[in-house]
């Protein structure tokens, strides 16, 4: 598989289908696991990563659940091809700086990224649309299994598989849900919700992950246990709590509209309006302003857009997607005007 | 009623905490409030969580000699670790065992690992693992009711178990 192919696909995570897939866009379960004995990445010289990334990388193709595995070597791949993947949610900001007996490995679909030599020797995230974290789970599981058989992996009986870094002993599983709360945000009851997550002891992060910032009402939400439960616990716990904000989101919707709708439809057709005309536009606005078409469209004030044509705008608007379309680099000034023709572009044919 | 701690302004603010199977309820007024959670805040500060975890322990116990305790696998030290937060391989677990134990109690508030591993298939959970699960699923339907008391006896039922686990006589 060649990595320009990608740009015509559209990622499992954002195909827009799935259980519940107006408020939740995706779930993701990751592991991490570690070589028995091996000196975790941040901590061994060349050589053992360099031995590391071979013996992962011999296992990880011979995986055969899912198809068409490719392994990407981080050495070889430039800036923008690093950054399109962390765009696409195939591999970790920090993943991407620091290259040395790094690879990252994906299926055709991009259900399944597993990172080679990140925090942890193996970091395998399976992504599945909608709400659907057990589905996610039974995928990464049953490669898991597979992993688990063919290498010798650092585990002890009373705290289970051994990481890095403490907070992930035990499973080494984080699940993960991203969440669209626009009406929360505009109802102004969305840090309420934050606390009580807080307080639960569950994170909420940015659209990126670790150290992101919440925007254009994305929030990622995921378990901060890993050790003491079950896999199954972790995740019907975390359905638990993502089943109440789905009913909270809804309610607030039901709110606006029936006591805000005018306002309501001028803010998603205001958003439509300088989408479609714009000459210059950040990739921060973009979101923001998808953000209230997604929301219309969910509430069916525009009718006409499908949620993977909006799904794929938020996508093909990221700097290094753009780069990608137009096959060169781009200054941040050249992106912004490139960035709003894409979108007048493909909205006008739409809407 | 007054604020327990400035003992001028209306407490709004109610707390119960348990200490020592002591119930005790604290009533603060909204200022001190905020500042006993910045203080809490800044004891828990978020840049070197794990750090300022390590750094945590009891002072004259066994976790002296922490410090110059080092990984014979992978050659980490434990001051190593308590610098950059990450251990250095998966040997070190077993070396810095009764150091690492009252770190990933507080981080996870477990110490028993209950998932999968490598070599089962499926699940397997001991019967001591199970006891232990049953009573702390207890405990938390019963802080989640606000049953304190009830809370407090299971809490001291899973204490005393890990204890007998740790000793041995279990």
């Amino acid at each position: 598989m060649e990595l320009i192919n990608l740009l015509n696909h559209t990622s499992e995570w954002l195909k827009g289908t799935g259980p519940n897939a107006d408020i939740v866009i995706s779930s993701r379960i990751r592991l991490a696991r570690n070589l028995d004995k091996v000196a975790f990445p941040h901590w061994a010289d060349k050589k053992h990563g360099k031995e590391t990334l071979a013996a992962i990388t011999e296992k990880v193709k011979k995986i055969d659940s899912l198809q068409g595995i490719t392994v990407f070597l981080l050495a070889e791949m430039d800036s923008v091809d690093k950054q399109f993947f962390v765009e696409r949610h195939l591999m970790s900001l920090e993943h991407a700086q620091k290259t040395d007996n790094k690879a990252v490995a994906i299926d055709e679909e991009e259900v399944l990224s597993i990172m080679i030599n990140e925090e942890d020797h193996i970091r395998m995230q399976v992504m599945q649309s909608g709400f659907n974290l057990f589905e996610a789970w039974n995928i990464a599981n049953r490669i898991d299994d597979f992993l688990n058989k063919e290498l010798d992996i650092a585990y002890s009986q009373d705290w289970g598989y051994l990481t890095a870094c403490p907070t992930n002993t035990g499973t080494g599983m984080r699940g993960s849900v991203m969440l669209h709360l626009p009406a929360l945000v505009m109802t102004r009851q969305i840090d309420r919700v934050l606390a009580a997550i807080a307080k639960l002891s569950f994170t909420t992060r940015g659209l990126y992950g670790e150290g992101t910032q919440a925007s254009g009402n994305f929030f990622q939400v995921s378990n901060q246990v890993s050790l003491g439960h079950s896999e199954e616990e972790i995740i019907e716990n975390i359905n638990g709590l993502i089943r109440q904000i789905i009913e909270q989101e809804n309610q607030a919707r039901d709110l606006l509209l029936s006591r805000n709708r005018a306002m309501l439809e001028d803010r998603v057709n205001r958003s439509l309006g300088i989408l479609k005309s714009a000459r210059i536009i950040s990739s921060q606005e973009t979101i923001e302003l998808l953000s209230m078409i997604r929301l219309g469209n969910d509430l069916e004030i525009l009718k006409e857009i499908s949620r993977r044509q909006i799904n794929e705008l938020f996508i093909l608007t990221q700097p290094a997607h753009l780069q990608k379309i137009e096959n060169k680099k781009l200054s941040s000034m050249e992106r912004d005007i490139k960035r709003a023709e894409l979108i007048r572009k493909r909205l006008n044919l739409i809407l | 009623m007054l604020c327990d701690i400035c003992g001028k302004n209306q407490a709004t603010v109610h707390l119960t905490e348990i200490v020592d199977e002591q119930m005790n309820e604290l009533h603060l007024c909204e200022e001190c409030a905020r500042k006993k959670s910045i203080e809490m805040e800044q004891q828990f500060g978020l840049s070197d969580l794990l750090a300022g975890m390590a750094e945590f322990e009891k002072p004259g116990s066994e976790v002296e000699g922490a410090a110059t305790a080092k990984c014979p696998n992978c050659g980490l030290t434990y001051a190593d670790f308590k610098k950059i937060g990450r251990l250095g391989c998966g040997e070190c677990y077993v070396v810095f065992k009764r150091y690492l134990a009252p770190l990933l109690k507080r981080i996870h508030g477990s110490l028993n690992h209950i998932g999968k591993g490598p070599a089962v298939k499926g699940r397997r959970m001991s019967k001591k693992k199970a006891e232990l699960e049953e009573l702390r699923s207890k405990l938390q339907a019963a802080i989640a009711r606000e049953a304190f008391e009830e809370a407090a006896r299971l809490r001291d039922q899973i204490k005393e178990l890990e204890k007998k686990e740790q000793d041995g006589t279990y």
